[in-house]
């Protein structure tokens, strides 16, 4: 059976069906971020004052995903071009690098995401520490009766809640040996830590999932493509149009995400 | 005919990849400009939400307006996301109006 308007213009739509498909998709896309963007909403401003996070994420690492995407871009719709103009293999060089771009955005991703996992706040017995009953930093080694952090001690939690700003710079980190016998509760940054891990994790995840989903097509075209290339060029085209708006779209929710969850 | 129409689509995608590369120069100097705007000590951090959001959005619409071509897009398209854009708003818009239901001393981390 042959599929419909694969490549023909329908006439009510003006479009080949795909593309209607996935702006439909797209469409429900926005809603489903849109929720968990009003969900951030929700927690940031009903958070105490003082006690939503600011700077608990490397800026410039999320600077460079945010290149690194911008760049996928622009050689996503390259590589449709390309094919706009019957070059197969500079659709092939062009969409090889978005696919770089795309491991490349997801092992600084993993980075970022192991940085949260080791990093730990640990609640200490009371007069343990001179400076402060709580210690926080990234766990730099372990030993059966110890654990070394490197990071600060204070004295209210408040003061971890501005880890690093622009305006007030990263605090001073040493390293800091504490007996277990001291520990009286351990817990790193993952998404049970705060409402702002929480929402973070299920943000960056679900992007990132996106960001899978779309390589994982894009690569299917490129390594397969050719021999739709070389049978029905038209179809192959629209394909890719439809794969890059997909990714296009992955872009842009990033360029909200980074402001508000990196910046803000 | 055909080679005269091929060449014609050539030119006319040729001339489009010279608007990309000028979109991709501006979404580089927005990224810039975001991080730049962040250091920046408004009298407000309101002011600073604000702006990084302005200058997101803009990004926004040179990513949605050129790379994914809704410049120059067909009715049914518009149709679609205006939808879309009827029912995000209402999202929001609910999101705003119940912030004022916060029970008193609700304590969210």
């Amino acid at each position: 059976m042959e599929i419909p308007y694969t490549t023909e213009i329908r006439k009510d739509t003006g479009l080949y069906n795909a593309k209607v498909g996935i702006w439909l998709f797209l469409a429900s896309e926005v809603m489903l971020f849109g929720a968990l963007f009003s969900s951030y909403i929700l927690l940031r401003v009903g958070a105490p004052e003082g006690y939503w996070p600011h700077g608990w994420l490397t800026v410039w690492l999320g600077t460079l995903n945010t290149l690194v995407l911008i760049t996928s871009s622009i050689t996503t719709v390259m590589a449709w071009a390309s094919l706009k103009m019957k070059n197969f293999s500079s659709f092939k060089f062009y969409h090889a690098i978005t696919l770089c771009c795309a491991v490349c955005f997801l092992c600084i991703k993993s980075y970022e995401y192991h940085d949260k996992f080791i990093h730990n706040e640990v609640t200490l017995r009371d007069g343990a520490f001179k400076e402060g009953n709580i210690a926080d930093g990234h766990l730099i080694k372990q030993t059966a009766d110890s654990i070394t952090l490197e990071g600060r001690i204070v004295k209210d939690r408040k003061d971890l809640f501005n880890l690093s700003t622009p305006f007030m710079g990263h605090p001073k980190q040493e390293e800091i040996e504490i007996k277990k016998s001291d520990i009286v509760k351990m817990s790193n940054y993952g998404p049970a830590h705060h409402t702002y891990n929480a929402i973070y994790f299920t943000l960056t995840g679900l992007h990132a999932l996106h960001v899978i989903g779309g390589a994982c097509v894009i690569f299917y075209l490129w390594a397969f493509g050719r021999k739709m290339w070389e049978t029905d060029p038209e179809r192959f085209t629209n394909r890719v149009e439809v794969s890059g708006l997909f990714w296009h779209f992955v872009d842009l929710v990033w360029i909200f995400l980074f402001p508000v969850l990196y910046l803000l | 005919m055909s080679d005269q129409s091929h060449s014609d689509s050539h030119d006319h995608v040729a001339s489009h990849v010279r608007r990309y590369l000028l979109v991709f120069v501006a979404l580089i100097i927005g990224t810039i400009l975001t991080v730049w705007a962040s250091y920046i000590r408004f009298p407000s951090r309101e002011i600073n939400i604000a702006v990084a959001l302005v200058i997101a959005s803009c990004k926004a619409f040179l990513v949605a307006g050129f790379f994914m071509h809704l410049v120059s897009e067909k009715k049914m398209i518009y149709g679609i996301l205006g939808f879309t854009a009827f029912f995000f708003i209402g999202l929001m818009g609910l999101t705003l109006w119940s912030m004022g239901d916060f029970p008193l001393n609700t304590v969210t981390h």
